[in-house]
């Protein structure tokens, strides 16, 4: 097993990155859309449709945010289908840092102590904020209960080859997580828009020290496309060739329905295998999916298709 | 008086001139009947070391720039003009042709070698494609030389359908092992001449001269051949070489006397390259 | 946890095969002269899905007779683009009927639905629409104002791709005047016998299209027979070279797409991950049935090691079995017979001592079946590294310097395809100039089009298929 050796400067992070194979745009692409055409059934998407709820970091990260509607999020949370209790609860609840409070309280006096309470932290989404920010805002999320920080990357930092910066970031938050929160690294890959970029930048994240790597903040468009998450997931897999250690995948961003879902579920199978298919290393971050996987569990269970009214709007 | 120094008509083999392995030679009359010549009589050890000679140098003369190859050719057709002389009188001796109708058939010849010349570095623009393939492809098509082409020269003039089985087989990048016909022998090997002190890399043309009924058995049998041109073959032994030519498969064609694109096109084979377009 | 695919069948209810066909000859379904009835069945059962008509020297004159007034009384009176639209007409049932011709071909072809559903029909059909464009432009081919076409055409297609090796046959040949007989291959003639339904679909004049079935005896008949101008013929280089003789003295034109042993050669700094799945799709592709197939993986020493790992890996994820699921990526073998050549050619790699290497796949019981496999420690010198295997049989072979892979790569009597992964683009061009072979594939592989030339150097066929060099197998030129 080969260790990386990256100490933190700017030569040792890009003499890593460089021995990092291309990315084949079409060639990824077509192999993300070939995986697309597997025709999921029956007992098999009932599987995958329990699976991807219990891996749903259900997520608001609106302006308009209000405690009303935050709780109303985590009470779905807990029992995502209040007529069926064989539905398992969601992988996570994933708020702006001010609702982290409300929505821990909310959870751990519903039945969802087991929940954990994720915050997008560090300047989110665009990061533009001084690290002294940044690590306030991630020390007041973990204060308030966050289990788990989504921290976004300085993207502008990436691009303009200041890749030493990029990675202090993510060491100093992951420092302040220590084990009292899982950190998520969210690599924005719409901005970083070349799949080498996103395949590089799920080494640094991993290199520095994620738990997580997560694609969008979900503000920008292209958010979670399958050969994104293919190129995360070869980069988690490569990765824990290299040292040994499991990194998860979290897509976020136009996961909305069943499908779509199942589509990730088949990815992170037929990529970085079977042993990623759990809420631990693999989550989708995500608002409205969660409707359509009830919509679809409905379908399978009583051979009727459901109605909008039949599932819970929060 | 002075005796002629008359010259001895050898075969051209990798840029040297040899007798036949075989130690053969063959008498020529010429028009009237008198005795012209007796040019070496190639066997099929001279064949295969032809082969060798043409195969040894044919990566160096399709990978030399199109524009050096036309050079080169036209370069051909310079050295020819200044040996005008010594082709009219081997034509006249040859086919019995008026001193001016020789002359104009070296000045046909002559022009087909700068016209092939020019050929050189148009054939792939003109007969090459990008074509518009579904996806997110860069797909082209380009003309490429075969390898080693063994031309039979044909024998409806003396010397213009030299240059018709051996510069269109050259304009294309292909390396000839040529068979000179058998009645006309003399112009063929003057040409060698030519050809040698050109700029032409040696063993990029041979020209062997005797029987092409006895040679071209071995030509169509030759697993190192990829072409012929069977424009100087009787309509028998040309069945018979497409015959023994297809254990692998050559390119075999024939001509009438006319310059076309085609004849160069006819020992090229289209490669097409896909290549992902992406970021 | 794990997450098994449950069974997800195609439905075959979209398909009616009758229990026996007869030939189609001048526009209408007709019995044989003599001819007996011979099965075809599905590989993946071995179950027999039809009888089908032995096409007897008789039979094949009445096609030919069929053919020849097709050409005179009505196609070549046809303008260029009345025939064009012909063309069209047949594109666009080949799309409102892709689905059943999908089934069909699954059936009784053995490669999984994925495929028919997603290349071969799709392809075939793309390739009538080009080519139907193609009618009224044919003085634009480069070959002179005028070419003319052959006459009747003589096209004999192979069974890796039954529908679509026939698209590639006909659409060019209709396109550019000609008339056909065309015989499918004996294992799979039945998306053929559909496709004559497709033209009298289509109102296609009779006899511009006749589809015989046989064996190798029809198809000698076909190339045999002296009211035939131009022969076409796509299978093994062994039996093109017998049709390259017995044409030899004939005024027959002839083109060829014979066999290859295709090397994918694998540089250093390669795009790792597409570079494992362009290997795939170059060997396991159709289940390694096809001509043009990276069969000889050419793979720079120094990454050896980690490629054939990540190869294992992606291996190990082939969904192997009924090629109607929707999610098997390698089905049947074609026949027993392949099977058995198959089976041979991998025990004399087994002999010679290179090291064979399969995922663990279960095989279904009944049908005809061979796992993904590749050999390592192959040497130019074994035969597994020179013969074509056409099954999903990959070689292994090293190589240190980019002068050595092309060295590696041309030394074989075929030169069908070759394929460059590389992420240098200098390398890239320099590459694909060296090697002999009439298709490059560069960081792709396996891919095809109407409007790409396709076909081989050196033994590996005569002329091209698809786009406007595609053209000049059917038409004459105005040249000597």
């Amino acid at each position: 097993m080969t260790m990386l050796v990256i100490d933190g400067s700017e030569t040792s992070i890009k003499s890593f990155l460089r021995t990092l194979s291309p990315v084949d745009q079409v060639g990824a692409e077509s192999r993300a859309a070939m995986l697309g055409t597997r025709s999921i059934k029956t007992a098999s998407k009932l599987w995958a449709i329990d699976t991807a709820i219990s891996m749903i970091d259900l997520t608001t990260l609106e302006g308009a945010d209000t405690p009303g509607k935050v709780m109303a999020l985590c009470t779905k949370a807990v029992r995502p289908d209040p007529t069926d209790s064989t539905v398992p609860h969601v992988g996570a609840v994933c708020v702006y840092n001010d609702m982290v409070r409300i929505a821990r309280e909310h959870l751990d006096n519903n039945g969802g102590k087991s929940i954990p309470v994720a915050a997008v932290s560090t300047a989110f989404p665009s990061g533009r904020a001084s690290l002294e920010v940044k690590k306030r805002d991630t020390e007041d999320a973990i204060a308030d209960g966050a289990t788990e920080i989504d921290m976004v990357i300085d993207r502008g930092a990436f691009l303009s080859g200041n890749l030493a910066k990029v990675f202090a970031e993510i060491v100093c938050i992951k420092e302040i997580c220590g084990d009292r929160a899982h950190l998520k690294v969210i690599l924005e890959t719409g901005e970083l828009v070349t799949y080498d970029n996103v395949r590089k930048a799920s080494f640094l994240a991993m290199a520095a020290g994620a738990d997580f790597i997560k694609t969008s903040t979900g503000k920008v468009v292209p958010a979670a496309t399958t050969p994104v998450v293919l190129v995360m997931l070869e980069a988690v897999r490569d990765y824990f060739q290299m040292t040994g250690k499991k990194i998860g995948v979290k897509p976020a961003g136009g996961i909305r329905t069943t499908k779509d879902a199942i589509k990730q579920l088949v990815l992170v199978n037929e990529t970085a295998g079977p042993e990623w298919l759990t809420p631990d290393l693999f989550r989708i971050g995500a608002s409205a999916l969660l409707n359509d996987l009830l919509m679809q569990r409905m379908k399978m269970k009583n051979g009727q298709y459901s109605g909008r009214n039949y599932v819970t709007l929060d | 008086m002075r005796i002629d120094v008359k010259k001895t008509y050898k075969l051209f083999i990798g840029g040297q001139f040899p007798r036949s392995e075989s130690g053969r030679s063959y008498e020529i009359l010429d028009s009237k009947g008198n005795f012209l010549a007796n040019p070496a009589q190639a066997s099929r050890k001279d064949l295969r070391e032809a082969v060798v000679a043409a195969r040894n140098v044919s990566e160096k003369w399709s990978s030399a720039s199109a524009f050096n190859r036309s050079q080169i050719l036209y370069r051909v057709a310079e050295i020819m003009e200044g040996r005008s002389e010594q082709f009219v009188s081997e034509i006249v001796a040859q086919e019995g042709l008026s001193r001016a109708q020789a002359l104009k058939q070296v000045s046909e010849a002559i022009d087909l070698w700068v016209w092939y010349a020019g050929w050189c570095d148009k054939i792939a623009t003109i007969y090459g494609a990008t074509n518009p393939v579904s996806g997110s492809f860069y797909n082209f098509t380009t003309p490429e030389p075969v390898g080693v082409v063994a031309t039979f020269i044909s024998g409806d003039s003396s010397l213009s359908d030299i240059v018709h089985g051996i510069a269109p087989v050259l304009a294309g990048g292909n390396v000839v092992v040529a068979i000179a016909n058998e009645e006309f022998p003399l112009s063929a090997v003057t040409l060698a001449e030519v050809l040698a002190t050109s700029d032409l890399p040696a063993g990029v043309v041979n020209i062997l001269t005797g029987k092409s009924s006895e040679l071209a058995p071995w030509v169509g049998s030759h697993m190192d051949i990829d072409g012929v041109d069977g424009s100087g073959l009787d309509l028998t032994a040309y069945e018979d070489l497409r015959k023994e030519g297809a254990e692998n498969l050559k390119r075999i064609n024939r001509f009438t006397s006319v310059k076309s694109p085609q004849r160069v096109l006819s020992f090229m084979e289209n490669k097409t390259v896909w290549h992902p377009i992406g970021i | 946890m794990t997450f098994e695919y449950s069974p997800a069948p195609e439905s075959t209810a979209i398909v009616d095969i009758k229990s026996d066909y007869n030939l189609f000859i001048d526009g209408k379904f007709v019995p044989s002269k003599g001819g007996k009835r011979f099965a075809t069945i599905n590989p993946a059962n071995e179950k027999v899905l039809a009888k089908v008509t032995q096409a007897t020297a008789a039979d094949v004159d009445r096609a030919v007779k069929a053919a020849t007034d097709a050409y005179r009384k009505t196609w070549s009176k046809l303008s260029g683009a009345e025939r064009g639209k012909y063309l069209f007409r047949i594109a666009r049932i080949l799309q409102e009927r892709a689905r059943e011709f999908a089934v069909l071909e699954t059936m009784d072809n053995g490669k999984p639905i994925r495929e028919t559903r997603d290349t071969d029909i799709p392809l075939a059909a793309a390739h009538f629409f080009y080519h139907a464009g193609w009618a009224d432009k044919l003085e634009h081919a480069g070959l002179g104002p005028q070419p003319k076409s052959h006459g009747v055409v003589g096209q004999i297609i192979p069974w890796n791709f039954p529908l679509l090796m026939l698209a590639w046959k006909i659409a060019p040949a209709l396109a550019t005047g000609n008339t056909v007989v065309l015989k499918p291959a004996e294992t799979t003639p039945l998306t053929a016998l559909l496709f004559a339904e497709v033209c009298q679909q289509a109102d296609l004049p009779k006899g511009v299209v006749n589809i015989i079935t046989g064996d190798g005896a029809t198809g000698a008949a076909i190339v045999n027979h002296p009211g035939i101008h131009k022969i076409a013929f796509t299978g093994s280089t062994e039996v093109g070279k017998l049709i390259a003789k017995s044409v030899a003295s004939t005024k027959k034109a002839l083109t060829l797409e014979l066999g290859g042993k295709g090397a994918n050669i694998v540089f250093e700094d390669a795009p790792i991950d597409e570079t494992v799945e362009g290997i795939i799709n170059g060997i396991y592709f159709n289940q390694g049935h096809v001509c043009c197939a990276g069969s000889r993986l050419l793979v720079q020493e120094n990454i050896k090691e980690e490629l054939l790992a990540k190869l294992k890996r992606r291996m190990s994820m082939i969904r192997v079995g009924d090629p109607l699921d929707k999610n098997t990526d390698l089905g049947a073998i074609n026949s027993q017979a392949q099977l058995m050549k198959i089976r041979e050619l991998a025990e004399s790699g087994d002999a010679e001592g290179a090291e064979r290497w399969s995922p663990e796949c279960s095989l279904p019981e009944k049908g005809f079946w061979f796992p993904p496999t590749f050999f390592t420690g192959v040497s130019q010198a074994h035969r597994i590294a020179r013969e074509e295997i056409f099954g999903p049989v990959l070689s292994v072979i090293t190589f240190r310097t980019p002068s050595e892979a092309i060295e590696k790569a041309n030394n074989t009597p075929y030169g069908l395809s070759a394929g460059i992964w590389t992420d240098k683009g200098s390398r890239i061009l320099w590459s694909a100039q060296q090697l002999k072979a009439g298709v490059i594939w560069a960081n792709t592989f396996n891919k095809f089009d109407p409007a790409s030339p396709f076909g081989g150097y050196k033994e590996s066929g005569w002329g091209r298929e698809g786009g406007r060099h595609g053209l000049a197998a059917y038409l004459k030129g105005d040249f000597a």
